[in-house]
């Protein structure tokens, strides 16, 4: 095969692969602490929205993202003072989150909002020489570089730091955790908000990095992907990384299979179905042998 | 006296509808292993929960080292030195034992990044320095229940603990780790820790403790040197009457068959033979008991019987009528009553009012149901009628069935099977985990059901049960049943071989 489309569908593979990876360490950081969060779709969809706002309005990119994350953890304190403070079911208080997210920025899109471009891509001077790797992995923009390094950032601080054993001991079994003096509520609420942050950046890939403008509904489902990536993954950055380059590469094999000209052979729409199939199927063989933190979904009240 | 530890005085602690702790004094000596004795609901559990910051008493003073202490968290008693052991271990399944042990006061290195091998390391030198064995590397849940509680123990000294109090330890255990749990208090006092042990069992509080108290109701009804009390002393204390350890029953006059077993077999979970062609027969008025190590297919005989299993072939009838493949619906309305043997699993709804759960098996029948809605009057007329007729402690009748005790829960399941008239009641291991008090009551009652001429049905794995009630014994190992005996002739040494497969 030509080494210059190995590294078109490899590079885009990545580039796909961001938004849910970023997704998924998003639901790893509410999940591992007990609280499930289904409103990641509505935290990025909002975040892309409010990112894109801030874009048009200032012309600065870099406030823009700020403005994204910040979102992204404004709808995350909302989904926990829901579900952490007044007890409301998490599947609920996330889905609150979603129709919200979907009708606040349908509501307020108006078509004639420009930006002054988006997110370029840094060439990383030296390694993006190497052949075919160089391309593919250094020369991306920000956010892709700043995923990739946030991946390895959550493995290491979930299961090598005083924070991260707290954090999952807080979503397996939480009253231990309370009788040894650990603050349950705030612990929840703090990583509910890190993963808002995280969704929120997510948000801020699509628009300002990935598209560079706005379109109603646009997370398409990558929000609900990250969650089956993070399942995948059995509740793992590396894991759900993993599982995430595996959704990437497929959809950019879809893409290229259908510039291929195989879409003469195969109706396009069944080649562009190959990404969600392999989604089932890869949830549905290996869901079974994954655990999740057990305390999961589960309010916690005090004696 | 400057070896005094822990004094308590006068603490009192009230919950809606019950007096938990009545001016309770005690105090715990250095080195010493204090068996705090009674039953369930006597109000020591309370009392720990108090001593450990859980509660606040409503009176009363708690004196740790001398000095007026007051606990607002089980934070504040770690930090003065005490440490609990739950019935219910506070351990994360999926986490390692230095994990478990550290949690909440980790070994960090600059920037919060666990140092493991320091942590390791620390919980090694416990396990070395008091005799307590374990791997700091295993994963909690791949440990068996007697190390499990051993983490916990660690877990208390790693926290500086020098009085702790451990409640009600061996329930959880089987007799061989129970004895090395007792070996490890005896060395944990030899090393200046002071126990506070929370037990209902006789036999072990007389076996361990340097020092027995006795509560009940609430109160502290006398104290007891090992060396100088007995099982039946401790007892009359613990219940406030002569308990009969042995129900008194006169021979039984057995009437027609009511159930009648043929060539019964069936399988287990797991897809494998577990009753494997048993035949019997039980009659109106006798006590027909079953014996056997638990896991020989007791449960799914039971099952069977009662509805809940299909059968795999043979036959079952009661009173003559074909049910072998009966529902449990089937079953009730033949007339056939259930003890389950886990009575929070199948015995009763935890989240059900005691009133709800005492029509559980004829809500559907008058006077509970007018039709299709529930008459709720009748249902709480006779909540209010068993609850007095079968001495069930709860504060209302519409209390959570979840908030009672366990004799109290096991109460009501048996008040709901056998107040109305019943054939055949199947009992299986009707009294696990019940105290003195209540196994008494509950053995009375399943002979008075002998006696009225309902045909019963015992399966226990605990011998000296089936030797107390039953009328004829029955063997099962391995699915089947080895040998049948009148109760009368059988002796322990012979049951004991038949229950290990020797005949």
């Amino acid at each position: 095969m030509d080494p210059v489309i190995i590294a078109a569908v490899l590079s885009s593979a990545l580039r796909q692969s961001t938004p849910i990876s970023l997704g998924a360490l998003s639901g790893l950081f509410c999940e591992r602490s007990g609280v499930i969060n289904i409103g990641i779709e509505g935290m990025m969809l909002m975040a892309a929205f409010t990112g894109f706002v801030a874009s048009a309005v200032t012309g600065n990119i870099f406030l823009a993202i700020l403005v994204a994350v910040l979102t992204g953890m404004l709808m995350a304190l909302f989904h926990g003072w829901l579900s952490i403070q007044f007890k409301v079911d998490q599947i609920i208080s996330g889905t609150v989150i979603n129709i919200l997210a979907v009708g606040l920025t349908g509501y307020f899109y108006t078509r004639n909002l420009t930006t002054q471009g988006k997110l370029e891509p840094i060439a990383l001077p030296g390694l993006s020489q190497i052949p075919i790797i160089g391309r593919v992995l250094f020369d991306n923009p920000p956010i892709t570089y700043l995923a990739l390094v946030l991946v390895f950032v959550a493995h290491f601080v979930l299961f090598h730091t005083r924070w991260g054993l707290r954090l999952r001991a807080v979503g397996e079994h939480p009253r231990a955790a309370d009788t040894l003096g650990i603050n349950v509520i705030w612990m929840r609420y703090a990583n509910v908000v890190i993963g808002g942050a995280l969704a929120g950046l997510a948000g801020a890939f699509l628009t300002l990095e990935a598209v560079g403008s706005f379109e109603r509904g646009m997370t398409n489902g990558r929000g609900f992907i990250s969650l089956a990536v993070m399942i995948f993954g059995k509740w793992t950055p590396l894991g759900a990384w993993a599982g995430a380059l595996l959704f990437g590469f497929t959809n950019a094999l879809q893409t290229q299979l259908q510039f291929s000209g195989l879409g003469s052979v195969i109706p396009h729409q069944f080649v562009g179905m190959l990404p969600y199939l392999l989604t089932i199927i890869v949830l549905a063989g290996f869901v079974g042998r994954a655990r999740p933190p057990a305390a999961v979904g589960q309010p916690y009240t005090k004696e | 006296m400057s070896d005094i530890v822990l004094e308590v005085r006068g603490i009192t602690k009230r919950f809606p509808g019950v007096l938990a702790n009545d001016q309770v004094d005690l105090t715990l000596r250095q080195g010493e292993i204090l068996a705090l004795l009674g039953e369930n609901g006597a109000g020591k559990s309370t009392l720990m929960n108090i001593v450990y910051g859980l509660y606040h008493p409503d009176e009363g003073e708690l004196l740790v080292k001398g000095q007026a202490v007051k606990l607002n968290g089980p934070r504040d008693a770690i930090g003065r030195g005490i440490g609990m052991v739950h019935q219910h271990f506070q351990l994360i399944p999926v986490m390692t034992v230095a994990e478990n042990v550290v949690l909440g006061e980790e070994v960090v290195r600059a920037g919060g990044v666990l140092d493991r091998a320091k942590a390791e390391q620390r919980v090694r030198d416990l396990s070395h320095q008091y005799g307590l064995e374990v791997d700091p590397a295993a994963i909690i849940e791949e440990l068996p229940v007697g190390t499990q509680q051993r983490v916990e123990i660690v877990k208390a000294l790693y926290r500086k603990a020098e009085i702790l109090i451990l409640d009600e330890p061996t329930a959880v255990l089987t007799p061989q780790e129970g004895e090395e749990l007792f070996a490890i208090m005896r060395e944990l006092a030899a090393r200046g820790v002071s126990i506070i042990f929370i037990s209902h069992k006789l036999k072990e509080v007389l076996a361990v403790a340097t020092r027995i108290m006795v509560m009940r109701a609430g109160r502290v009804v006398g104290e007891a040197e090992p060396a100088e009390a007995t099982e039946a002393s401790l007892a009359s204390m613990m219940v406030g009457r002569d308990v009969i350890l042995q129900v008194p029953k006169a021979p039984a006059k057995p009437g027609d068959v009511v159930l009648h077993v043929d060539a019964l077999t069936a399988l287990d979970d797991r897809k494998h033979q577990a009753v494997s062609g048993v035949s019997f027969e039980v009659r109106a008025g006798e006590i027909l008991g079953i014996a056997g190590v638990q896991g020989n297919g007791q449960t799914e005989l039971v099952e069977v019987l009662t509805g809940l299993r299909a059968s795999g072939g043979g036959r079952v009838t009661i009173g003559g009528r074909d049910l072998t493949h009966a529902t449990a619906r089937d079953y009730t309305l033949a007339g056939g009553a259930h003890i389950p043997e886990d009575r929070h699993r199948y015995g009763m709804v935890l989240q059900y009012t005691v009133a709800d759960n005492l029509v559980l098996n004829y809500y559907f029948q008058a006077p509970f149901a007018r039709g299709l809605q529930v008459n709720q009057p009748a249902v709480d007329a006779n909540a209010v009628q068993q609850v007095k007729a079968f001495d069930i402690r709860t504060p209302t009748i519409d209390t959570r069935g979840g908030s009672l005790s366990g004799g109290n829960q096991q109460k009501v399941v048996v008040a709901r099977e056998v107040s109305r008239p019943i054939k055949l009641l199947i009992a299986s291991q009707p009294t696990r985990g019940l105290d003195v008090g209540s196994i008494e009551y509950i053995h009375r009652q399943i002979v008075v059901q002998r006696d009225a001429g309902c045909a019963v049905l015992l399966v226990s794995a605990e011998l000296d049960e089936i030797m107390a009630l039953s009328d004829r014994i029955a063997v099962m190992y391995k699915g089947q049943i080895l040998a049948t005996l009148a109760a009368a002739d059988a002796t322990r040494e012979q049951l004991g071989l038949l229950m290990a497969g020797v005949h």
